[in-house]
């Protein structure tokens, strides 16, 4: 018999684990964020690294912060801070002043996920909480646009079909590359596509939620009868739809509700584009389906195996 | 090629190539054999020998009352110098009949061949089934003849042989099917035989083609049995999941396999069986994979039951570094044990033995609904979901979200980025869950 020091550590099966954790999805979905990036300090110029730095920054203090007066554990480390800040960076003009850009982090960060309970315990994206606290708060900062490359002041393409406006429309290949006025990592379709694609492959995000809300969008528009592309790839669509939409905590945890999920989020960003008071959609929509997940799941529980089929 | 198999699921690394090729090699005979009594699913056996008593090999030294258990026989001839509590395999201390072998190797008189096994009953070769102390050996350890016994209003379209062995590291059944194969088909024969039922299927991974091959040129004549090659996916081993990737029918939630028209055996299981129908020789030995990144000379061992871990450990050379676990079974379902000196039992598939690695223990982090359980079950659950209840003993509603289907597969835990041990958490469920049904059906009694 081995004596008591001997023993061997005894532990609940199973005893392997994959290589993925919370913080190597957080660095992927950072990884996968780089193309936007590069594409926004390139059209915009160091403003939007500035406003990047500014919001990335404030969200790591928040993160320590915020905890250590809640007397609650420091998860820094799961690395969810830097996404959320390089989230709400990329959903601001890029002249937007850098203390505005401070306080809608350190809401995204404090009110948007610490109050919760931390990171899996919000209901609602931080970075889109972030950005809505900003919209309300200052709306004409956070509207205020201008050309990338010359940084003329301009209106977005959405808002220039929500004005009315005389003033020309970009073409669908400027859409693409990003060469519009707008959020300073919004605007580049091709850039967020690639990362996109790159947590696809990763297996970080489950491909129902951009399929299902970025089909819909396509559809509808196509429907009623206004340019389904140019609604595509305009905007922060894509943003959302890889990046925003596809959050874990604050999605349905099953594939039925991941599919109905992208379909609310397209339907209500189509219904805010063209009948609401706002030209975008996609930041409030979102948060609409945040809210909607937890009912989402509760209808959308799969049969257990074994169990009575549907249809048998 | 797409093989059949189930939804859900993970995609492992086999952590085969060890020993996958390596022959079973006959394990050396240990001067001293400890046989716990209980090493089957059922009431535990009582000891039908005393201390200082001569046995020999083959010889019953423990049986059990009623239908669902299996005795136990002497693994080598010689005397019992104990019988006493000793850490057993399963994580606690069982009652062992410890025997001092002769090296004689005198057969008992009970062990002898029958000469025309062909012409046996069904009733008798489930006696012998029984007699021989067959249980499942793919681990489960269910007493075989139970399974095979007929039940009213039930019959069984297929039998199912699973060889399989989706848990990393684990050789053995893929071994005795390359090296026994004639073994097994025989063992197959006899079970079809005892059940009556017309159909048998040999059930492979993909990962196995050597053995595919084998059983699809010995079976090319034979027109009750055939192969069926699976894809590689655990747990595509799990009884539910075989019987629904060979036949596309479900055990029904709650039921058995024969719910289903299928009894289902390990192909080991099978091989025990031809050996007690045509030789007469009960269920002494059996093949293991030894295994991991803290052993030697990893093996496929013929091994006694009742020879201790680390007799084998010491047998393929010793540990390479400072030991972590060990695994009795495999690294998803396996359980660990505390001390080497626990003996091989009729379950035991596999040791694994894993080396101390500098990375500290992962905290559990909150649930971050990333929702990779729910992709991954195989049972379609929700892991997390019957995790979040588990931890408010919210037992009720865990109970009607399906707790009691978890086969503790272990995939959920695999996929889990926040490293949440849920199945920990869902056994503790289906405890309580267990508990409190018995209590209800006491309380119920009393009125």
């Amino acid at each position: 018999m081995n004596t008591q020091e001997n023993l061997l550590i005894v532990s609940s099966s199973p005893h392997l684990h994959s290589a993925n954790k919370v913080s190597t999805a957080m660095r992927d979905v950072c990884i996968a964020l780089l193309p936007a990036l590069v594409g926004a300090v390139y059209f915009f110029g160091m403003a939007a690294a500035t406003v990047i730095l500014t919001c990335v920054i404030t969200a790591l203090l928040s993160e320590v912060i915020a905890p250590k007066i809640m007397h609650r554990e420091v998860t820094i480390s799961d690395g969810s801070a830097v996404v959320t800040g390089l989230l709400l960076a990329f959903c601001l003009p890029s002249t937007i002043p850098l203390w505005i850009a401070a306080i809608g982090s350190a809401v995204a960060i404090i009110i948007g996920k610490q109050f919760f309970g931390g990171l899996g315990c919000n209901i609602f994206n931080p970075a889109l909480i972030g950005r809505a606290f900003l919209v309300a708060s200052w709306p004409v900062a956070m509207t205020t646009w201008v050309t990338p490359l010359d940084g003329v002041t301009t209106a977005t393409p959405l808002g220039i079909i929500k004005e009315g406006l005389s003033e020309q429309l970009p073409s669908l290949g400027q859409l693409f590359m990003g060469n519009v006025a707008g959020c300073l990592g919004e605007t580049s379709a091709l850039a967020l596509i690639v990362g996109g694609l790159y947590l696809l492959y990763k297996g970080h995000i489950d491909w129902r939620i951009p399929f299902s809300y970025l089909g819909t969008v396509f559809v509808v528009t196509a429907v009623v009868g206004a340019d389904p592309l140019f609604h595509l790839l305009s905007g922060g669509l894509m943003l959302g739809a890889f990046f925003m939409a596809t959050d874990w905590v604050t999605t349905p945890i099953t594939k039925k509700g991941r599919l109905l999920f992208g379909v609310g989020c397209g339907l209500l960003t189509v219904l805010i584009r063209l009948m609401g008071g706002y030209p975008e959609g996609v930041c409030y929509s979102i948060l609409l389906m945040n809210l909607a997940t937890p009912l989402i799941d509760r209808y959308t529980k799969a049969r257990v195996f074994g169990g009575v089929k549907k249809h048998a | 090629m797409s093989f059949s198999t189930f939804k859900g699921g993970i995609h492992l690394s086999g952590y085969k190539e060890g020993t996958q090729g390596l022959a079973i090699v006959e394990a050396q005979v240990p001067r001293i054999v400890y046989l716990p009594v209980s090493q089957h699913i059922g009431a535990p056996c009582a000891p039908l020998v005393q201390v200082g008593d001569e046995v020999k090999k083959g010889q019953k030294i423990a049986e059990g009352k009623g239908f669902v258990t299996a005795p136990i026989h002497a693994s080598v001839s010689g005397k019992v110098i104990a019988i006493e509590n000793r850490p057993h395999p399963g994580g606690n201390f069982v009652n062992c009949i410890v025997i001092e072998n002769d090296f004689k190797e005198t057969w008992a008189d009970t062990v002898k061949p029958n000469p025309h096994p062909e012409e046996l009953t069904p009733e008798e070769i489930r006696k012998i089934i029984f007699e021989a102390g067959i249980v499942g050996m793919g681990g489960a350890t269910f007493p075989a003849h139970v399974k095979l016994a007929p039940v009213e209003g039930k019959k069984a379209d297929y039998i199912i042989l699973n060889g399989v062995e989706c848990e990393p590291y684990i050789t053995a059944d893929h071994r005795l099917m390359v090296e026994k194969p004639e073994r097994v088909i025989a063992g197959l024969t006899y079970i079809l035989k005892s059940t009556g039922c017309e159909k048998g299927i040999i059930a492979i991974e993909e990962n196995k083609p050597d053995a595919v091959i084998l059983f699809k040129r010995l079976l090319a004549q034979n027109k009750r049995i055939r192969v069926q090659v699976l894809k590689e996916k655990y747990p595509q081993g799990s009884e539910k999941h075989l019987i629904y990737a060979c036949t596309n029918r479900e055990v029904p939630v709650g039921g058995l396999p024969l719910d289903a028209g299928v009894i289902v055996h390990n192909v080991g299981t099978a091989a025990a069986i031809a050996d007690a129908v045509e030789l007469g020789i009960p269920l002494i030995q059996r093949v293991l994979t030894l295994s991991g990144d803290c052993i030697k000379n990893p093996a496929n061992f013929l091994v006694r039951l009742g020879t201790l871990f680390s007799d084998l450990i010491a047998e393929s050379g010793g540990y390479t570094g400072e030991v972590e676990k060990i695994i009795a079974g495999g690294l998803m379902m396996g359980k660990t044990v505390f001390t080497a000196d626990v003996p091989v039992i009729k379950g035991s598939s596999g040791i694994v033995v894993l080396k101390k690695t500098a990375a500290k223990k992962e905290k559990e982090y909150n649930c971050v609904r990333c929702g990779k359980c729910v992709d991954a079950c195989p049972l379609f659950l929700e892991p997390t979901t019957l995790v979040k209840l588990a931890k408010r003993n919210l037992w009720q509603e865990a109970e009607k979200n399906n707790a009691l289907s978890c086969i503790e597969c272990g995939s959920c835990v695999y996929v889990c980025p926040a490293r949440i041990p849920l199945v920990q958490y869902i056994r503790r469920a289906k405890q309580a869950i267990a508990v409190m049904k018995a209590k209800a059906k006491s309380d119920g009694g009393k009125k």
